[in-house]
Parts: structure tokens; sequence; C-alpha cells
């Protein structure tokens, strides 16, 4: 059964963005790595990956209700 | 001059005043204090702590009480904060600071104004084009708070400079525009035991974080420095001037709470921000 995530991506990461992005639809089991990988942003690029709020690995997996935050690198000033 | 000579002096030009909600505090005005310094063989800065110090505040920061107390002002005014990088977070940072009472500042940047710094650089104007960012910084400070004493380096930080610039800092600010150069400053910052403040702004987004000599620092947020790019999605998105103006003024926020010991700050955390969405985060990075 499919289930959901709030899914935020910031920055240049942001014309990736699902059309709903709030209420994107997950397999329970989905590592970050191919949730990544669809929504087609270079792994380069989402190096700061955030689920509920806290840092995790691109092999940690979703479960569905999560909010997932992905943030590229940034160094303006 | 003896101290108690000054005391006299400072007494005698005090006068009584009113905060706005209509509580009343003995005041020093500006003037008071510059024409102090002229005459008598005290700093502006020591004359206004040794006001601080006898119960009577410098109208200059009137307006920090009583969110500050008397003795967070005279903290501030003991303080030593650097500020590196002087372009759109730095010259936000260095105004701030100015005006809140920081005592010193050191002033580090090796770069001179272009014309694309204008639309974030509140240091650059059309006429500065072509100037030290490092001398509008130093200039901008005696304008706005001649009390603060100032350390300019008309130099870019690097690995055998960063000692020498950053060691004498209560707090350094990381305003830079580039990764690599981050980790210097990051590197810096740790061997000599000093918290480190850092922001970096991409179009309307931003990060922040304050790193403690023993926290995990920058690698938690870019991964390992020797695999890092130059810039970020700042290359394809600017630097837009509201975004970098909130991250400079984030940054102070968090200065100011290192220095006073007070409030929470984004220790281990990072700040994310976006402003063209209103989404404010705290993300935990441990």
């Amino acid at each position: 059964m499919e289930k959901y995530i709030d899914l935020k991506l910031y920055a240049t990461l942001n014309k990736f963005s699902p059309s709903s992005p709030e209420h994107y639809p997950v397999r329970p089991g989905t590592t970050i790595l191919s949730l990544i990988e669809k929504l087609g942003i270079p792994t380069n690029q989402a190096k700061l990956v955030f689920i509920n709020g806290v840092k995790c690995e691109l092999t940690a997996s979703l479960h569905g209700g999560e909010r997932v935050g992905i943030f590229p690198p940034v160094g303006g000033g | 001059m003896k101290t108690e000579d000054l005391l006299k002096q400072i007494r005698e030009k005090a006068f009584k005043a009113s905060y706005p909600d209509g509580t009343t505090y003995w005041g020093l005005s500006v003037n008071q204090v510059v024409s102090l310094e002229k005459t008598l063989a005290f700093s502006a800065k020591n004359i206004e702590i040794a006001a601080l110090e006898n119960g009577i505040i410098p109208e200059r920061y009137v307006r920090n009480f009583n969110a500050f107390s008397q003795k967070d002002q005279i903290k501030l005014l003991r303080s030593t904060v650097a500020v590196v990088g002087l372009g759109g977070l730095g010259g936000g940072v260095t105004e701030i600071l100015a005006r809140i009472g920081i005592g010193t500042l050191i002033l580090i940047d090796g770069d001179i104004f272009e014309d694309t710094n204008l639309n974030r650089q509140m240091l650059s104007t059309q006429l500065r084009i072509g100037t030290s960012k490092a001398v509008a910084a130093a200039e901008r400070v005696k304008e706005i708070n001649s009390s603060v004493t100032i350390t300019v380096h008309k130099q870019f930080l690097d690995k055998q400079n960063a000692p020498a610039f950053l060691s004498k800092a209560h707090v350094i600010v990381d305003c830079l525009d580039n990764i690599p150069t981050r980790f210097i400053v990051h590197d810096a910052a740790k061997k000599l035991q000093i918290p480190l403040v850092s922001s970096a702004v991409a179009g309307a987004s931003g990060q922040l974080t304050t790193i403690f000599p023993e926290d995990g620092g920058l690698s938690l947020i870019y991964g390992e420095s020797d695999l890092q790019a130059s810039m970020g999605a700042e290359k394809s998105l600017g630097c837009l001037p509201h975004a970098v103006t909130f991250l400079s003024a984030m940054e102070c926020s968090e200065v100011v709470k290192i220095i006073l010991n007070r409030g929470s700050l984004l220790r281990n955390q990072i700040m994310l921000v976006d402003l063209d969405t209103n989404s404010l985060e705290i993300m935990h990075l441990v």
C-alpha cells in the first residue's frame, strides 16, 4: 500500500519538486537514495537530507508519514 | 588622570532621562563621551564601561535596555569579535555588532568592491567600486560607534595568517562566499578553541549554524573538506539582499547569545531558511 511523505526541497533543488510535495507517494521501505534518483536530483547535490528534522544517510528508509528535507551545498554570502 | 576623577566627571555630565515605559535612568550622551575622551586620558570605550559600572547608561545603548542589563552591555563592550569576509553577510554583521556595542572588531577581507556587489553588500556604494572592503568596514564602524576598537586586515584569510588574525577573538563570524575558506576558518577556530558562527546563502535560501570547538562542525554540513566544490547553489541562484541581510542578523543573534551566555544556540543544529516559502526550520545534524 502506498504511503505519503511531506517533501521540502531547498534552493536549486526546488526545481525538482513534484506537483504536490507535501503529499508525495512512497512505497514503505523506499530509501532516500532511491527517492532522490526518482526525483531526478543529482546525488552530489543532496548531501544534506533530513527525516523529521534529523540528518540522515542516503541509505535511510522511509515508512510514510515522514517530513523529508533536502538541502544542496550552499556557500554564498 | 585617576579613575575617581573620571567618575566625578561622568557623574557631573550625567542627566536624568526616562525609558519609553516611564521608568527613569541616568544617561550620558554620545557628545559627552566624545568630549570626555578628548579631555581625559581614557578611551571612549573605557568611559562607557566606567559609566555603566556606576549605573549610568550611555545613550547610544539605551534601546538595548532592559533587554540587556548593564552587566550584559559591559560584557559586550569587553568582547572581541572577528568578522571574516566583509561582503553581504559581513557588511550586515559589522553594522549590527558596531551598533550593539561589541567593544573590539577584527575585520578581515582582502577583496575590493565590484559592480556585482551592489545588489546586497551594505558597505558597497557606486563610489566605492574598486576600493577595499576592509577599509570601508572600518570607516563605517567609526561613523556608527567611535567607541569600538578596530583591527583591520586588508588580506584574504588563509591557513598561514588565520591563527594570528583570529587568536584574540572571543567569537568568530564566518561571512565568507566560498566553501574552502570556510573550512580554513573552521579549522583555525577549532585549534584556537574559539566558538564560530557560520552562515551561507543562495538565492532566497540560507543556512546558519554555531560551532564550538568540541562540536562536529562544517563537515556535518558539507562533507569532508577535501571533497568540496568551491561554490554551491549560489553559483546559479546568486544571493538576494533580503536573504543575506536576514542571515547576517541571525549570525549576530548567535554571537550575542554566545557572549552573554543566554538563550539557545544552534550547536549541532542547522537553521534552514527559505524566504520564498516563509519556511524556517531547525534541523539536527547529529
